[in-house]
């Protein structure tokens, strides 16, 4: 491979992965872990223990920012960057889609678990179906459907653009299942459960309720920008790989004697 | 080969009127053509017209962009870059364009479960044939598989399969013809037929491009030849001057470059 | 030659679905197998239930719909596959028809195999569960034919997807089943509503959901299948 045409690639349309913190350590995921540390330790150690639900109600600092993160921002992220991908046929949307699924699967699969983990001892049962968990799951299951159909599909195109479409539909599938569920839940009384208390949370679990949700979203951002440099990256791998065909001959077509 | 002395043939240049015809647009106009997939480039900027009664033949080794023109032409593919126009329309978005193409590619097209003559029929409707089960039958009968017209695809052999693809790639009187390696599998019969039916094509003034790996086939039909790699037109001359032993060395010099 | 003119986009989705059908009736394996899974379904649900612990009146809604949403898979998958085999798919695509009509097409002819199986497993389910079908047959179509649509519509679509991946009869199901929910829930709701002898206004409110999603899908589905297009 000749060096001209190595420039000619940078000079391309699709601008490579940003490569602002290459080689070097990734401050953002140091910054957001230390602040995930701290929240926790702040959240068992220093703020106080629920009246009526005990020390299990501490999973509530885990469990609703990530449930937050992982529905709302996680999500919405793919189902958005998927829309504008389908519009301006940019990678670099598909790779942001591709990294925000993937960990928002992650948060979604702790709000699976630290629900019932959660909801055992207070509630008795392992499971219920309310309103939150029951959204969460379906969007865990179109997450991995999500996944699993990038996962079959080796064409970079196909794959961007199969993934923008079910990210476009499984946003419009949501307020379906809200309403699915909202009315089953009407017409099906279901057993009366202690609602955990969040709005009016006292100052200190509100304040480590903030320093949780703070965290978490610093911990995402951080995650999906790691997880984007490295899909950049495999991806120009890739593209090293395919060899670039020297320029031949004449460009027009001149008929020949 | 050596370089003419003669004028370039550009697609900018007044459309050749032939005897007392009103000019009509070239029947296939290509300019900077360009398609890449990802970051492979498969054609790489091409320009060429073909008139009325032109046939050009293509030839180049695998990999050098051959299907994807004729894809890219048949309007299955976008350009990525630069125009094609089919009589005047362009393709992309153009139904009008695809209406007077007949793609004849690698694979049958067909519906394996349907007889010949359901196939032929079918796609005679698509394109808005009038009489359709008239002109499928008259179709087959070109490609002399009558006798077979009723017989479900699937119970066909690969050479009777390919000549009810070939039928079914012009029951609608195509204006351009697009024909990837269509010898191949055909016995001396289905040759014989498709040879007949392509310069039948050419006298109703319809425009071919064959792509084949056989010379001798290809430059039978060829009133222009081009040879392909990399997705570049590296020769392209007028068939009046070429002659088959000097294109065949001129082809392995081309290609074994 | 002299032309008709291409068929408009609703002459070239009948030409499309009439074709979809020829093929299926030609062979009938797809309908067949669709249709001896649903009954061997519904008999193994059956026995499966504790007769005495649940009515089979309180039994057979469920059974209904999630019979319906796997035979539907059945069908679903074979719609595309038929086109990937030849490339047949090219043919429909360097035609001049649009492509919306070749999704209307595939997901009419869908319509109709879903249907087709519908009309034997209900009878079927009533036969084998008691259920006085007659009283509520009406309501029933209704809920059977919205049911159907919204999971032709997003089925049709998903398996376009599935049938261009290595994963093909696998990823159907995956993908589609989060979206069968707020079909099957309603109707099964809607259903049991009616078994019950209630009175069809309280079936009404799944019912608007049931219409609601229908739109919103058979719109947004049609408006996606372009962009599953190589292009």
């Amino acid at each position: 491979m000749t060096s001209s045409t190595r420039a000619e690639r940078t000079a391309t349309e699709y601008a490579g992965p940003s490569t602002r913190s290459d080689g070097g350590v990734d401050w953002l995921l140091i910054v957001a872990v230390l602040a995930l540390i701290a929240t926790v330790v702040r959240a068992v150690a220093f703020t106080p223990i629920e009246v009526a639900q005990g020390a299990a109600q501490k999973i509530f600092y885990i469990h609703a920012p990530s449930a937050f993160i992982g529905l709302y921002v996680a999500f919405g992220l793919v189902a958005v960057s998927g829309a504008l991908y389908l519009w301006l046929r940019d990678e670099r949307l598909d790779r942001i889609a591709a990294s925000s699924a993937e960990v928002g699967v992650v948060y979604t699969t702790v709000v699976l678990v630290t629900g019932p983990i959660w909801g055992k001892p207070i509630w008795g049962t392992w499971w219920t179906w309310d309103a939150r968990l029951t959204l969460t799951l379906f969007l865990w299951f179109v997450y991995v459907g999500y996944l699993i159909l990038r996962g079959a599909i080796e064409d970079p195109g196909v794959r961007a653009r199969y993934s923008s479409v079910l990210g476009v539909l499984g946003a419009l599938l949501v307020p379906f299942i809200h309403l699915s569920v909202y009315l089953f839940r009407t017409l099906h009384p279901m057993p009366i459960v202690l609602k955990p208390s969040e709005p009016s949370l006292p100052p200190e679990m509100l304040t480590t309720f903030f320093m949780a949700l703070a965290s978490f979203a610093l911990l995402y951002f951080a995650l999906v920008r790691a997880r984007y440099r490295l899909a950049g990256v495999l991806e120009s791998l890739e593209d090293d790989a395919v060899p670039e065909a020297p320029s031949v001959g004449p460009l027009r077509a001149e008929p020949v004697r | 080969m050596t370089r003419p002395a003669t004028e370039p043939s550009l697609p900018s240049e007044t459309p050749v009127v032939r005897g007392d015809s009103p000019p009509r647009p070239p029947a296939v106009e290509v300019e900077g053509l360009s398609r890449r997939f990802g970051r492979r480039v498969a054609i790489r900027s091409l320009t060429f017209a073909l008139h009325d009664g032109d046939c050009l033949s293509v030839f180049g080794p695998n990999g050098a962009g051959k299907t994807t023109l004729l894809r890219v032409l048949a309007g299955l593919l976008r350009p990525t870059s630069g125009s094609a126009r089919i009589a005047g329309v362009d393709l992309p978005g153009g139904a009008a364009a695809r209406a007077v193409v007949g793609l004849i590619s690698h694979q049958s097209m067909l519906y394996s479960a349907l007889t010949a003559l359901e196939n032929v029929e079918f796609a005679a409707k698509l394109y808005g044939v009038s009489a359709p089960r008239q002109a499928a039958f008259r179709a087959l009968e070109r490609m002399r598989i009558t006798d077979r017209a009723d017989s479900p695809v699937r119970s066909l052999s690969r050479g009777m399969q390919q000549r009810v693809s070939i039928a079914r790639a012009m029951v609608h009187d195509p204006r351009v013809v697009l024909l990837d390696e269509p010898y191949t599998g055909l016995d001396e019969v289905g040759a014989a037929a498709l040879t007949d039916a392509l310069h039948a094509l050419k006298r109703q003034g319809a425009a071919l491009i064959l792509v084949t790996h056989h010379l001798g086939e290809g430059l039978a039909l060829a009133t222009h030849t081009a040879i392909m790699r990399e997705g570049q037109f590296i020769e392209y001359a007028e068939r009046g001057s070429v002659e088959l032993d000097a294109y065949r060395d001129a082809y392995r010099r081309a290609v074994g470059q | 030659m002299s032309t008709t003119g291409v068929p408009g986009m609703l002459a070239a989705a009948a030409l499309i679905a009439r074709k979809d059908l020829a093929i299926e009736f030609r062979t009938r394996s797809a309908f067949l197998a669709a249709l001896v899974f649903s009954l061997l379904a519904i008999v193994i649900f059956y026995f499966a239930w504790d007769a005495t612990a649940v009515s089979a009146a309180d039994l057979a809604p469920g059974v209904l719909w999630v019979i319906f949403t796997f035979s539907g898979l059945l069908g679903l998958h074979r719609s595309f596959g038929v086109e990937e085999a030849d490339r047949a798919i090219d043919g429909l695509l360097a035609s001049p028809v649009d492509r919306e009509a070749v999704f209307l097409g595939k997901a009419i002819a869908n319509l109709l195999f879903v249907l087709g199986v519908q009309a034997i497993a209900i009878p079927a389910v009533a036969l084998f569960y008691n259920l006085p079908l007659t009283r509520v047959l009406a309501p029933l179509v209704v809920i059977a034919v919205l049911a159907a649509i919204g999971l032709v519509a997003v089925g049709t679509l998903f398996s376009a997807m599935a049938a261009n991946t290595r994963l093909a009869e696998l990823l159907l199901p995956v993908l589609a089943l989060p979206f069968f929910v707020p079909i099957v829930l309603p109707a099964a709701q809607a259903t049991a509503r009616l078994l019950s002898g209630r009175p069809v206004t309280e079936a009404l409110s799944w019912l608007r959901i049931l219409i609601a999603f229908d739109i919103v899908f058979i719109v947004a589905c049609a408006l996606a299948y372009p962009f599953t297009l190589e292009d």
